[in-house]
């Protein structure tokens, strides 16, 4: 681990272990985040992710090991109590409630009020407003706040998400998966929201299983293997094929390029960049030592 | 990752935002809970005032019946509408209504006739308490032991049935009691929830405004408040709201008791109006009340939802009843055609929903 930046983390667990039963689900596991800057959380199927998201947003408590914010030692009872230091935490499927409008999502359980005695009650068009000005500041231009949320994409959805995160003022980001249910392009838009929070001195720790969505953003890179850390490295120390390489040994760009070259073969408004991008996998892919067609394995 | 099923809506959207805006904007009237049960009103109103020409259906003394009869079963469709946008059932109204009536009515018997010779306001206020106490029963059986709200309140439906029946036989050995006007203070309490207002040529009920205001307050609090967004966000994903820091397990709470307050308010109008009660009052109104609220356009899952569209639909409910009744059709086809409307809902709104989650 290489400490170019001298800042304390904002953020950091040291020694977490979390068992159930008999089963040791994570296991001397250290991370940490900065302020202003991503940690990626790499892992595949089974690695423990999971369990880390939830003893970092407070779900569970970590076995062993300690959780410190800012510098001061924490126990959390509950999601709500990290949320009130401002860790907040934007999961994959249970982010958004697709029957109910982005505005009143946006401000759901932090709703603005106004008038007094019984009289008080929502303040629906600050909350539009703010909701409409919050997306635009992501750069999405949602046509109506009343919009159900249910008639937004994929990427849309993360991206309310993390606008709400960041507008309620969290100081750590903790993001499951963002990218996981996207296509290439809509994760592209999830990745510029994910350097947006970070320019705005968030620290933001970035679950994914995909390094090629992590290496662009990320300023660290934590990649767990069967509920241990298996290496942590700064970006610097680390190119982006060896990254591949430590996740699935090529296996992940393989399926990639293959993927892409069917989608330009389909034809469309991408094909040509779709083909692109293909072509370049395949030479980094040659320049790691494979075969073009030879799939690899971890 | 990359599927190609996921590229075209991409590709496309720049360009047909324009499209997609007016499309939304029909649909969105088209999504409005009520919409459907507005429209099947009136068609049900059309349908009955045709066949039902020369018995003068279309007159404004038959809409004043209609109104009469629909206002009971608005009062507890509003607030049962309200507890199943929250994603919950209550299938224990009817007996908490009968349980209440019957409090009202032991309490104020004669004392040398099993009862304890109360006042009515003392009784109605005895009953507004137990009512309460037992929504907030169901509430916390259901937050504490994290059972469907239908298990739970098909318990408590028998239980306070039963309890209903067991204790008035044990104090007055009767089932059913009368002569509540004897009672102190009916003067009062008959003005309040049994005064009949002469409007237009028609008589209608004071009930019909109880269901009017409740109906007002209860869409206030759903759109207007904090807690109506809370009651849309427990209902539409309980953990997605939990998370967000909702009160989830308050908010189911409330609503079981607002559902056994409305059960309260019918039980207090229709002793007054009777003049009495019996221990099988209420029974088989929880089932009435579901199929207005799931005509009026709320999903049985919980999320979406309207008090007005249940007030509708507690009036379509009102319309065939009545329009049966005048026709001279046997009353044994009630059941049949409620059954059949309540088919026909469920499909149509089913079908508005995927409608407007598709834009």
């Amino acid at each position: 681990m290489s400490n170019s930046n001298t800042t304390a983390p904002l953020l950091e667990i040291k020694n977490v272990s979390k068992y159930f039963g008999s089963v040791i689900a994570l296991q001397d596991v250290s991370a940490f985040v900065r302020a202003g800057e991503v940690t990626c959380l790499l892992g595949d199927n089974g690695a423990g992710k999971s369990t880390l998201i939830k003893v970092l947003s407070g779900v569970h408590k970590a076995s062993e090991g300690e959780y410190l914010f800012d510098g001061v030692q924490q126990d959390f009872d509950s999601p709500r109590e990290a949320l009130e230091l401002g860790i907040a935490t934007v999961y994959q499927d249970l982010a958004m409630i697709p029957l109910m409008s982005i505005w009143r999502n946006f401000f759901l359980g932090s709703e603005p009020t106004t008038g007094w005695g019984p009289f008080k009650h929502l303040d629906s068009k600050f909350a539009k407003e703010t909701t409409k000005n919050e997306m635009a500041k992501m750069g999405i231009d949602i046509r109506d706040p009343d919009q159900t949320v249910g008639t937004l994409s994929g990427g849309e959805r993360q991206a309310v998400a993390i606008a709400r995160a960041v507008y309620f003022g969290a100081k750590a980001l903790i993001l499951d998966e963002p990218t996981a249910a996207l296509g290439v392009k809509q994760a592209g838009v999830v990745l510029k929201y994910i350097l947006q929070a970070k320019s705005k001195g968030i620290g933001v720790i970035f679950i994914t299983h995909n390094p090629q969505h992590a290496y662009p953003v990320g300023d660290h890179f934590v990649i767990l293997r069967r509920g241990q850390v298996y290496g942590d490295f700064s970006k610097e120390d680390i190119p982006l094929e060896q990254l591949v390489q430590m996740m699935a040994g090529g296996a992940d760009l393989e399926v990639l390029k293959h993927e892409l070259k069917e989608a330009a073969q389909e034809g469309g408004a991408d094909a040509d960049a779709y083909a692109e991008t293909a072509d370049e996998i395949e030479a980094e892919l040659i320049e790691m030592g494979k075969k073009p067609e030879e799939q690899g394995e971890s | 990752m990359v599927s190609e099923a996921k590229s075209p809506p991409n590709a496309e959207q720049p360009e047909s935002d324009e499209r997609v805006r007016k499309v939304s904007r029909l649909n969105r009237l088209l999504a409005r809970p009520e919409f459907g049960a507005g429209l099947g009103a009136v068609l049900v109103w059309v349908f009955f005032a045709i066949i039902a020409n020369d018995n003068n259906f279309a007159s404004w003394t038959t809409f004043a019946a209609i109104m009469n009869r629909a206002a009971p079963l608005g009062i507890l469709a509003v607030v049962v509408a309200l507890l199943m946008i929250g994603g919950e059932f209550d299938l224990s109204i009817g007996s908490i209504l009968g349980f209440a009536g019957m409090t009202i009515m032991v309490l104020t018997f004669p004392s040398d006739s099993g009862g304890f010779g109360w006042g009515i306001w003392p009784a109605i206020l005895a009953a507004l308490i137990l009512a309460l106490a037992i929504g907030a029963f169901n509430g916390v059986l259901v937050v504490a032991t994290k059972l469907p709200s239908f298990i739970i309140t098909l318990a408590t439906l028998f239980i306070f049935r039963g309890l209903t029946i067991a204790l008035t036989r044990m104090f007055t050995n009767r089932t059913q009691l009368g002569s509540l006007d004897e009672a102190s203070g009916f003067g009062l309490a008959d003005t309040l929830f049994a005064s009949e207002i002469q409007f237009m040529g028609a008589t209608f009920r004071v009930s019909i405004l109880w269901w009017f205001a409740m109906a007002a307050v209860a869409t206030w609090i759903l759109l207007r408040s904090r807690q109506g967004n809370w009651i849309f966000g427990t209902g539409g994903d309980a953990n997605a709201a939990r998370n967000v820091g909702v009160p989830v397990s308050r908010v189911r709470i409330a609503l079981f008791m607002g559902t056994a307050f409305g059960a309260f308010l019918v039980a207090v109008i229709q002793a007054v109006q009777f003049n009495g009660s019996d221990t099988l009052r209420g029974f088989g109104l929880e089932f009435q009340a579901i199929i207005a609220v799931v005509v009026g356009g709320t999903l049985l899952t919980g999320g979406f939802g309207s008090v007005i569209g249940a007030s509708f639909g507690a009036l379509i409910f009102a319309m065939v009843k009545q329009g049966i009744i005048i026709t001279g059709v046997d009353g044994d086809w009630f059941q049949v055609f409620v059954g059949g409307v309540l088919v026909i809902a469920v499909i149509f709104n089913n079908y508005v929903r995927q409608k407007a989650a598709q834009r």
